[in-house]
């Protein structure tokens, strides 16, 4: 029997800055997307305040635009898609049965990668001024010229390093997905969330480098004086656009498939019922992914592509709401003669079908390219966006959170104050946006710094502050109850829930280092629920114990992603110095990790019956 | 079954309350849901059918939801195991189908108005051409028929479909008068956009910026003056008046040499800044100052004083625009604002 070479073991802080356990980094990107949100959040309320009367002046025109640029690109890639990974991190590998995801190195590097590409994002607050372009940075505004300060520098270097993470991320999900299942945990026995994160991580393999080459041209024209995008020199502005778009419309798909997953496995486990029509839902969730990459132009309706272009992207945009409408109806019907339990996770759930029903219907009324002349670039995109964003893929991470906090951590979040955060903050989301429609086809164009007096849009604007501010409660009252939470003892049972369907079910919570003491047999849909059903004690093992083989912790990813957030620098500022150091520490790390044989460690059976597991 | 279609026919009045209040929701000048003319009404019908197939399928939804949540809670103490259905073969062909057709309804017509707005009316002659150019922050229109170049205030005649070309001078915006027509963006180079539409109705017309174009993108409005044909003539023949240059010959060469090297009045001065032709009966200095001689908000004030406002600190009224602070006295600036406040033209 092979046993384990003697590797260091860290705790404390040098545990989290080497970990290459997908648990732990599923933790790190809980903390961390958190964090980012709640930054986006604040960014949020600082443009609500702006806009709650007419001709205001609580910040300057300039700061507003920085606010609404760093409130998008924060809270889509460095709040939303990270706190996806977290529950992705924390929940995929348990769910298909395995002992960690497929490269957890690659794991950590990916978190790190993201962490420092969004500091750097940040910082550009404290050197004169963030990036103020849009989260879309459309060019020439974002060009040189035209935003000669260094706010898109920032954008352009943060996105690129916090990219990579994203890509690495996405391919170690896809890799772990196909080939890490358990025996028996055929394509079609995974569960709902293990497929929308598997559909999710194929469109970020595809997507990504779309915008990391548009990046790269950006970011080409501006340190290096390149002509891309310079219209003088025969660039071309709206390639900027498709490219933009050919990434930003499947993001979209890569945000919300993972809250439909969540959405999928909260609402069958407290209806207490099988997912209704599940291989209509993988088909859907696959359709969606696939038409995803079909539909960029419907962005840039008023672009000028032509009426061919913009009725083939009407016609591709709309037949988005069948497999949409399916996924829809198929939750209804989970539900429909089930037993429904609304505790806080089912809540959300519950509450983001509607939510989410609304922000689909306005998605197909800007399908329509005649009637998207007028709805373009007003508050009725902002508010469809948002309800497809915040009604849907926020409510779905909440459902997500309270549904897997327990796995996660071992304690279940207080409903009390769970159903607070629940109700103000669906009642602040629809304040804040479903006026926000009127405000958009009354003639408000979405980014204004401010309104004329007397135009009608007073009122629904102070509407729309005071639901923002609702929301902002709801969401302190969430960290209240962590905190409250954190100070309870850990005592759950493996199914807290006593009607958990699926493999994380089976473990321990938290789960332990190794996962399962014995890879599990799965013997069909719903794995646990199955067993359950047929009497068992819980899942067969396909193994017999064993020491289990780890990967042993490093240090080398977090060094790697300082050296990149060094190099960033350097090349912003034109030190080459500076970055040729930053690209060094990198590659030197890259050497290290290439030439150093790194054969992990075992668990021992009897380590794992010492910390009380049930083998 | 009877009683969920109680519920529906309970709730189509209540609909079709909505449907009242959304066509009669908003401002003449400025809302896409009252609007004032065939491009505009042409969208706001796809609109109007697009809300009624959306507003349908919501409320299939929220009543199934509603009946579920209420049906199937969980009682205290129950421990029975619901039936697990693995799906439904009819019902997800249904829920496949009837989107489908839905989407049919929604798309012949969102395309066939795709094509009709796509109508290219630049060779057009009966048609009033008029070339948009965008710049941070303020609107050029060139109206190559007539030889007249103005801008802020786009005066068209109500009798003619107005044929735009759009394009920008710097970074990209979007030309949208809500009332009116859907926007188009202008872009760079040699990338023109063409867009038409028409004002049957005269009267004033709010014309926004719908792109982020830098730090006043909020305050880069224009407005659209419909008038009748005569009116139309009249101001084309104004516009092309020789110029009248203030009295006093002190200001009148202080305004040729700081005014005039940028901007035009009539025949005289440059031409790559806001021509400033008929000043006085503008309704807004720099498109967000409205003039009006009883003011009521922050941004409003006589043409007077919103001139002297204007020209005293560009930056403050518009921050990032390119006007420079111009080096004159109080006295200068309130005797050049008192001259242009009093060039009107009479249309």
């Amino acid at each position: 029997m092979a046993h384990g070479h003697a590797v260091k073991r860290y705790s404390g802080l040098m545990d989290w800055l080497t970990t290459v356990d997908h648990k732990k980094i599923g933790v790190l990107y809980l903390i961390a997307g958190g964090f980012f949100f709640l930054i986006g959040g604040l960014e949020a309320i600082l443009i609500r305040i702006q806009l709650w009367k007419p001709l205001n002046d609580f910040v300057s025109p300039d700061t507003y635009n920085e606010l609404l640029t760093m409130h998008g690109t924060t809270m889509i890639f460095l709040a939303a898609m990270p706190i996806l990974f977290a529950l992705m991190n924390a929940i995929v590998p348990l769910q298909i049965g395995a002992r960690d995801v497929a490269f957890p190195f690659l794991n950590s590097l990916g978190f790190w990668t993201f962490f420092f590409g969004g500091v750097l994002l940040n910082v550009s607050w404290f050197t004169g001024g963030a990036p103020d372009a849009g989260w879309t940075s459309y060019v020439p505004l974002a060009s040189d010229t035209y935003s000669a300060d260094k706010g898109v520098d920032y954008y352009v270097m943060g996105l690129q390093i916090a990219g990579i993470g994203t890509l690495v991320g996405g391919i170690n999900f896809l890799v772990t997905i196909i080939n890490m299942r358990a025996p028996g945990m055929s394509f079609m026995r995974m569960p709902m969330f293990t497929w929308s994160a598997f559909i999710a991580s194929a469109l970020i393999l595809f997507a990504f480098p779309a915008l990391t080459v548009g990046l790269v041209a950006l970011m080409f024209d501006r340190l290096f004086s390149a002509n891309f995008f310079n219209v003088a020199n025969g660039g071309n502005v709206v390639l900027w656009e498709h490219i933009f778009w050919i990434f930003g419309h499947p993001e979209v798909y890569i945000l919300i498939l993972p809250a439909f997953g969540i959405i999928s496995e909260v609402v069958s486990t407290f209806s207490r019922k099988r997912l209704f029509g599940y291989s209509s839902m993988v088909f859907a969730t696959v359709l969606i992914g696939f038409l995803g990459f079909m539909v960029w132009a419907h962005h840039m309706f008023t672009t000028g592509l032509g009426p061919i272009a913009n009725a083939l992207f009407s016609i591709a945009t709309m037949l988005i709401a069948v497999p949409t409408g399916i996924k829809i109806f198929n939750w209804l019907f989970t539900m429909w003669g089930g037993s429904i339990r609304f505790n806080v996770a089912n809540l959300f759930a519950i509450g983001f079908i509607p939510t989410f029903v609304m922000g689909g219907v306005t998605g197909v009324m800007l399908a329509a390219a005649p009637a998207d002349y007028q709805y373009h670039d007003t508050y009725f995109v902002v508010a469809h966006f948002h309800y497809v964003i915040v009604g849907g893929l926020v409510l779905g991470i909440f459902a997500g959170l309270f549904y897997w906090w327990p796995k996660m951590f071992g304690r279940m979040l207080n409903e009390g104050l769970g159903k607070i955060t629940f109700w103000t903050f669906f009642i602040g989301f629809h304040l804040t946006f479903f006026v926000q429609h009127f405000l958009g086809l009354l003639g408000m164009p979405r980014r204004i710094y401010t309104y004329q007096d007397g135009l009608g849009l007073n009122g629904m604007n102070l509407i729309s502050t005071v639901g923002a501010i609702l929301m902002g409660i709801g969401t302190i009252v969430f960290l209240i109850n962590i905190i409250v939470t954190a100070k309870k003892p850990k005592n759950l049972s493996n199914d807290p829930w006593e009607d958990g369907r699926t493999l994380e079910w089976a473990i321990p919570s938290p789960a332990p280092e190794y996962n399962f003491a014995q890879t599990p047999l799965v013997r069909g849909y719903d794995a646990l629920w199955k067993e359950k059903m047929d009497g068992n004690k819980g899942m067969t093992p396909a193994e017999p114990l064993g020491p289990i083989h780890m990967p042993s912790p490093s240090i080398l990813p977090f060094i790697m992603s300082i050296g990149l957030f060094i190099a960033g620098f350097g090349f912003m500022y034109n030190h080459y110095i500076v970055a040729i150091i930053g690209l060094v520490i990198t590659f030197a790390c890259m050497f290290l990790r290439s030439v150093i044989d790194d054969h992990g460690f075992h668990i021992e059976p009897d380590e794992m019956h010492d910390k009380g597991v049930k083998g | 079954m009877m009683n969920r279609w109680h519920v529906v026919k309970r709730l189509l009045p209540l609909l079709a309350v909505m449907a009242l209040l959304l066509s009669a929701c908003g401002r003449e000048d400025l809302s896409t849901l009252n609007p004032q003319g065939p491009v505009a009404e042409e969208q706001f019908g796809l609109m109007k059918l697009s809300i009624s197939i959306m507003v349908l399928v919501v409320v299939v939804v929220f009543a199934i939801a509603i009946y579920v949540l209420i049906r199937f809670r969980r009682r205290p103490g129950d421990k029975t195991i619901p039936v697990q259905v693995e799906g439904n073969h009819k019902l997800e062909i249904i829920w496949t189908v009837i989107p489908l057709v839905l989407l049919v309804i929604l798309g012949v017509p969102t395309i066939q108005s795709v094509f009709g707005l796509a109508k290219d009316y630049s060779k057009d002659e009966n048609a009033v051409q008029i070339k948009v150019t965008a710049h941070q922050y303020w609107w050029e229109f060139d109206y190559p028929q007539y030889g007249v170049k103005t801008a802020q205030e786009m005066i068209i005649p109500t009798n003619a479909v107005i044929s735009i070309e759009a394009k920008t001078a710097d970074v990209i915006h979007s030309f949208w008068i809500p009332s009116l027509a859907g926007k188009i963006d202008t872009n760079p180079g040699g990338n023109v956009n063409r867009m038409y539409f028409e004002a049957p109705k005269s009267g004033v017309y709010l014309g926004k910026c719908a792109e982020l174009c830098g730090p006043s993108h909020a305050y880069m409005d224009f407005k659209v003056k419909a008038v009748d044909e005569a009116s139309f003539e009249r101001w084309v023949a104004g516009m092309k008046a020789p110029a009248e240059m203030p009295s006093d010959p002190e200001i009148a060469e202080l305004f040729a040499s700081q005014c005039l090297t940028c901007h035009a009045v009539g025949d005289k001065g440059g031409t790559i800044y806001p021509n400033l032709t008929g000043m006085g009966d503008r309704l807004a200095v720099a498109g967000f100052l409205i003039n009006t001689d009883d003011p009521q908000y922050k941004n409003e004030g006589t043409v007077y004083d919103n001139l002297v406002r204007w020209i005293a600190d560009p930056q403050e009224v518009k921050p990032g625009n390119n006007m420079p602070k111009v080096d004159l006295t109080q006295q200068e600036i309130e005797a050049i604002a008192k001259y242009l406040s009093e060039q009107k033209l009479d249309y």
